[in-house]
């Protein structure tokens, strides 16, 4: 059975030629990206940096009164360690403004609130400072669908899309990102306390064990429960992996006409760059 | 076949862009050609990249076209293996290679076996040709193999017992699956495959793959030439641009036959009885019970 552990350097050089590539084949030279103080946001940085130079790199740290003074702490660890140019917006102005009027708001609205207002400043620098968004999406997160539609999950180009978690930290600690940051607990840091293990109920090795399995090896559910896998924890991710595919995907559209978007309307992303 | 000097041009083609491929074409056949290289090969749709998808009629090229005329012109000084989708009569579109050789068009593959599988959807936008031929050239006897034909033993099998001298396979090979192998898993497929090939069927075989992104998806390049005894005569750099330049030798293709005869031992008539047989048995299978 085939695991998880990569050629890091390859994976580095694959990485760091599709955002230089992708970059200036959209006609562009820099990216945005929103640094949160994690590994992932962390680690898309420092590849950025790489393939494009960290003047071409501008972090921006959006802190909400909430989050955790280290997550800024580890944010500006690695905009000083890299060189790059950054900017911090508080947005706890706007977030608290609109919650004013929803002051019942549960802890999900108010992350998701929070996750799509920093993707609304990604964008507006973006356009200022005619960069791409730069996601930091990993493969766990989006399979899982662990992530806000439209908030965190929302980029231009994500270059670490197709690593699990794991996998993540390897290329982390192999591109030197500070151990500090390589070596926390994963936290969407939405409320005080929050950690992605303690909310989703399991590890990332035991849950990108399964996965690799199930998404990338083909293994079905049957299979796996043969390989001695708890069988209530891999339908639970099954579901998961299933209940989320809209998050995954364009809004589905009606057909109607002869030839519908994404349908039978298919060119690729990349058409005339 | 004669002792020349060939090349394979590992390229990084433009999406949907026949206009600067054929620049790109051009230059590097210009290179070529100041070090003195015979044949040239490119990737696997070289004069218009990839994954088109609808794009495939909008850059679909007639034997006749402009673009192809050029490069017909410029094989007078090097002959050249180019990829292009081809609009063949009846507006049947074919992922096609060209051997252009003095000014003429000497042999068009039409890619036979097309992918239609993970991240491939070839035969949702491609026909899929019906031969494979080996074909005489001014450097030797030779074969097209593209890219998932080489998977497909039996056509190199026919390429080889048809003489093929040199089996040249253009590609655009996107790399899939990581782990530790170098660089992707499927690369080491390939590399295996192409150099058992050069053993069994005692002859060339070169590789030429593309580099470049598109849609995410990374060509992994590392173009290769394979000897008769299966032993890379050369290699290219794996994930950049290269020229990949090897000197070709009649002698070792002899010298390799000599030791082992494989060809001349080959058993065409039982392969092909039994072949169908198969065949019948496969036609069989497939009528209803008690038909």
């Amino acid at each position: 059975m085939d695991d998880l552990r990569l050629d890091c350097e390859t994976v580095r050089r694959v990485l760091t030629g599709f955002i230089d590539n992708e970059v200036r084949k959209a006609g562009f030279a820099r990216v945005v990206v929103g640094v949160s103080g994690g590994v992932d946001s962390a680690l898309s940085t420092f590849l950025a940096a790489e393939a494009l130079g960290p003047g071409n790199v501008c972090a921006i740290l959006m802190p909400y009164r909430t989050s955790s003074p280290e997550s800024l702490a580890h944010a500006e660890l690695v905009v000083k360690t890299l060189g790059v140019h950054s900017l911090t917006v508080d947005i706890t102005p706007m977030v608290d403004a609109y919650f004013a009027a929803f002051p019942d708001a549960d802890h999900l609205r108010r992350g998701n609130k929070m996750a799509r207002e920093r993707m609304t400043i990604l964008f507006d620098h973006s356009a200022r400072l005619r960069g791409l968004v730069l996601g930091t999406s990993n493969k766990t997160e989006l399979l899982l669908g662990y992530g806000t539609l439209y908030g965190d999950m929302a980029s231009a180009i994500n270059p670490l899309g197709d690593l699990y978690k794991t996998q993540v930290r390897q290329l982390a600690r192999h591109v030197k990102v500070p151990a500090v940051i390589v070596e926390k607990q994963p936290s969407a840091d939405l409320w005080a306390g929050q950690t992605d293990e303690a909310e989703l109920g399991f590890t990332y090795e035991e849950v990108d064990r399964v996965l690799y399995l199930l998404v990338d090896q083909r293994y079905e559910v049957a299979d796996l429960v043969a390989e001695g896998f708890d069988e209530r924890f891999v339908r639970a991710v099954y579901h998961k992996v299933q209940a989320s595919q809209y998050k995954r995907r364009l809004p589905v559209i009606a057909k109607v006409s002869a030839r519908t978007i994404d349908r039978d309307f298919r060119y690729p992303r990349d058409w005339g760059r | 076949m004669r002792r020349f000097r060939l090349a394979v041009a590992q390229v990084a083609p433009a999406l949907g862009d026949v206009d600067r491929n054929l620049t790109l074409h051009e230059k590097v056949a210009g290179e070529a050609i100041s070090r003195s290289v015979n044949l040239l090969v490119f990737p696997e749709l070289s004069l218009t990249g990839y994954f088109l998808k609808d794009q495939v009629p909008s850059v679909a090229l007639r034997e006749r076209a402009p673009a192809l005329e050029r490069l017909r012109n410029l094989s007078h000084r090097v002959a050249m293996v180019v990829g292009f989708v081809e609009e063949a009569p009846g507006h049947r579109f074919h992922n096609a290679a060209a051997y252009l050789e003095g000014g003429e068009i000497r042999h068009v593959h039409r890619k036979v076996y097309l992918p239609t599988y993970g991240i491939f959807d070839e035969q949702r936008y491609l026909a899929a040709g019906g031969r494979i031929r080996a074909f005489d050239t001014a450097l030797g006897r030779m074969a097209i193999l593209i890219c998932e034909d080489v998977w497909h033993p039996a056509a190199a099998g026919l390429a080889a017992w048809d003489g093929a001298e040199l089996i040249l396979c253009p590609s655009a090979s996107p790399g899939r699956g990581l782990g530790t192998a170098q660089p992707f898993q499927n690369a080491g497929t390939w590399e295996r495959v192409i150099r058992t090939y050069g053993d069994l069927f005692t002859c060339f075989v070169v590789y030429a793959n593309r580099v470049g992104y598109e849609d995410g998806a990374c060509f992994w390049g590392g173009s290769e030439v394979v000897g008769p005894t299966g032993a890379p005569l050369g290699k290219a750099r794996y994930l950049e641009e290269d020229l990949l330049v090897v000197d070709v030798d009649a002698g070792a293709l002899r010298r390799a036959r000599i030791a082992n005869p494989l060809l001349r031992d080959e058993r065409l008539d039982l392969t092909l009885r039994e072949l169908e047989r198969l065949l019948r048995a496969q036609s069989g299978a497939a009528e209803p019970a008690g038909a």
